[in-house]
């Protein structure tokens, strides 16, 4: 039984979340094919070609693939992935879109979000905002999965040789366009392979005091995360949003300031080596899960904070 | 245009849930049930775009028990028009729920079915696009942006790096964040109104659509419990035990 993973990238360089789905791939067994579809996109093939574990790349390069509209791409991974024992993605939101599309063409089941492999045939994934966690075998011929970046360590990005193997692109359904994208640009790190993260919440107030929890991020070499509310209020925008329906990360220091600690939130962050929470009130259900509370305003604690990280 | 919508009956986000003793399962006993909130947000955009003259009628769907009726009821008296319940008592995973779902739209032959991102039970996120997939249409997910204009949907969508905008020819499968709106409380009157609205009862058998289980679900367990921590008096003590303590930074 091989395994197929589908790259994801942006044309140019492979996304780091591929490389954990290339670590819970080499679990199945088996050999690892990954399938790059992009436009003028060699550089990911080969950049696929070299991590380890890989032992073919299969390049699909057409313009059709030069946006990951679900579309044409879940048409080319059925082509390309009927023949696999399994299909892997990210649980990204590209592997969320394209990946389930592909099971009910290949009449399977999507398994989502794994963050542990226990066969072949078995996985482990959570449930109710990470709440309980699932054992799920599937019955399928296929299995078509998503893997939770958090669950697997990253493959090594350099010591393989792997082939790469031009294919044909699929047809084109031509039902849907990309218009345009609004990607947020910022010098820290990115937030799901981030390893320190200052987040903020709806207790920041306004965007302007967002300032306060970039001051410290920067003396930390940080990524700056936030909660559903604090998004909602339009502090922030979408793409900091850590939870049940934002992004899962799990760094080794997680700083939440002015935040309660929902469920929804801790979903994205519980599992997190060290959490220190900031938050004026004492009662929030943060410090249930903080390795370190501060009782504090963070009108005094951050700038404090951002001080005594400069000595 | 007809607008399909697909509401599902899912335990209350405020419940803290527990896992039953025996490891099979998640206890739901005297639990309090809701529509899942981000097809709330999908109900109402429905009604906006009949508000806005775009949509001419809304069919909400529920998959379910017969307490998913209440589901539908919450729809209705949001302003939907009619309701279709599948009854099932079996256990319905996403592939199934699509496949019902994409017989239903066969017979309705809506422009556009709305769903929610995420069901914030089994937390799949699947539904979807897997109806879209089974019916070879488009598909927008993680919309927080919905515009109808002749024929199309533009959709913006929430992404890992930010937004992106694609566009759909209809019909189109839209599934919506809760950024999308501000779902509308219903009025006491429209609550009233809506227990005269039909609500119409199927079997997955009428549909002629198999649901049987693809995936096993062998046990269900806790999660590690993290250990409280301890408090400390001032920022310079955190950042001491930052340092050699926990050596994180
Ligand atoms: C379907 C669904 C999905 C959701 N998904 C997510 C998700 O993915 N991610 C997510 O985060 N949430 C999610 N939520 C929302 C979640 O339920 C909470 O509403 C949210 O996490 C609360 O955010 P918060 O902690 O920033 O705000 P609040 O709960 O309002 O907490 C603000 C905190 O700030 C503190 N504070 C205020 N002022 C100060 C000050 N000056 N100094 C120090 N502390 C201060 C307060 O004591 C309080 O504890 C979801 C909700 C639903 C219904
Ligand atoms: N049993 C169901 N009845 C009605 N709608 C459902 C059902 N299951 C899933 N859905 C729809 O599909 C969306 C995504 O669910 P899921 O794929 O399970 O995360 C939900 O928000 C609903 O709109």
């Amino acid at each position: 039984m091989s395994v197929l993973v589908i790259a994801e990238h942006d044309n140019v360089a492979l996304k780091s979340a591929t490389l954990n789905t290339i670590t819970a791939a080499a679990k199945l067994g088996g050999d690892i094919h990954v399938l790059v579809a992009g436009h003028n996109a060699r550089p990911v093939a080969e950049a696929a070609a070299k991590v380890q574990g890989v032992a073919k790349v299969l390049l699909a390069d057409d313009a059709i693939y030069a946006h990951p509209l679900a579309e044409p791409l879940s048409l080319l991974a059925v082509a390309v992935g009927r023949s696999y024992g399994a299909i892997l993605a990210p649980a990204t939101t590209t592997g969320k879109n394209v990946l389930p599309r592909v099971a009910a063409l290949l009449d399977v089941a999507q398994i989502s979000d794994i963050c542990a492999v226990v066969s072949p045939d078995t996985f482990v994934r959570p449930i109710y905002a990470g709440n309980a966690l699932a054992t799920v075998q599937s019955k399928d011929p296929i299995k078509v999965v998503t893997v939770r970046g958090t669950g697997f360590d990253a493959a090594p990005a350099e010591g393989g040789s792997a082939t790469i193997e031009t294919v044909g692109a699929a047809d084109n359904p031509a039902v849907s366009t990309f218009v345009g994208q609004q990607i947020s640009k910022s010098e820290r790190p990115e937030l799901t392979s981030a390893r320190i993260i200052v987040s903020g919440g709806r207790g920041m107030g306004s965007e302007e005091n967002f300032k306060l929890i970039e001051a410290v991020a920067d003396k930390l070499g940080a990524a700056v995360g936030a909660t559903r509310a604090a998004v909602d209020a339009g502090f922030v925008p979408n793409d900091l949003q850590i939870g049940q329906t934002g992004k899962i990360v799990a760094p080794e220091l997680y700083v939440a300031v002015a935040i309660s600690g929902a469920i929804q939130h801790l979903a994205g962050m519980k599992d997190s080596k060290i959490i220190v929470a900031i938050n004026k009130d004492e009662e929030a259900p943060i410090f249930q899960v903080a390795d370190y509370g501060l009782v504090a305003d963070l009108f005094q604690a951050l700038p404090e904070l951002a001080q005594e990280l400069s000595k | 245009m007809k607008v399909l919508v697909a509401v599902k009956r899912v335990v209350d986000y405020n419940v803290k849930i527990r896992v039953k003793a025996d490891g099979s399962g998640v206890d739901t006993t005297n639990v309090k049930f809701t529509m899942n909130p981000f097809d709330e947000s999908a109900v109402e955009e429905a009604v906006r775009l009949k508000e806005a003259g775009k949509a001419s009628e809304i069919v909400v769907v529920s998959m379910g028990p017969q307490q998913a009726q209440d589901t539908i009821r919450t729809g209705l008296a949001m302003g939907a028009d009619r309701g279709i319940l599948v009854a099932s008592d079996a256990e319905l995973q996403p592939l199934a729920v699509a496949k019902l779902l994409k017989a239903l739209v066969d017979k309705e032959q809506p422009s556009l079915v709305l769903v929610g991102k995420q069901a914030i039970d089994d937390d799949s996120n699947q539904t979807g696009q897997m109806v879209a997939a089974l019916l070879g249409w488009p598909q927008g997910t993680f919309a927080s942006k919905l515009v109808i204009d002749g024929g199309k949907a533009d959709v913006t969508r929430e992404i890992d790096g930010g937004l992106e905008t694609v566009s759909l020819s209809l019909p189109a499968v839209v599934t919506v964040d809760l950024r999308l709106n501000e779902p509308r409380y219903a009025s006491l009157p429209n609550i009233m109104k809506a227990k005269k609205k039909p609500i119409e009862t199927v079997s997955p058998s009428d549909l002629g659509i198999d649901v049987a289980p693809r995936l096993v679900t062998l046990k269900v367990e806790e999660p590690a419990r993290r250990q409280a921590g301890v408090k400390v008096a001032s920022v310079a003590e955190l950042v001491g035990k930052l340092k050699t303590e926990a050596k994180v930074i």
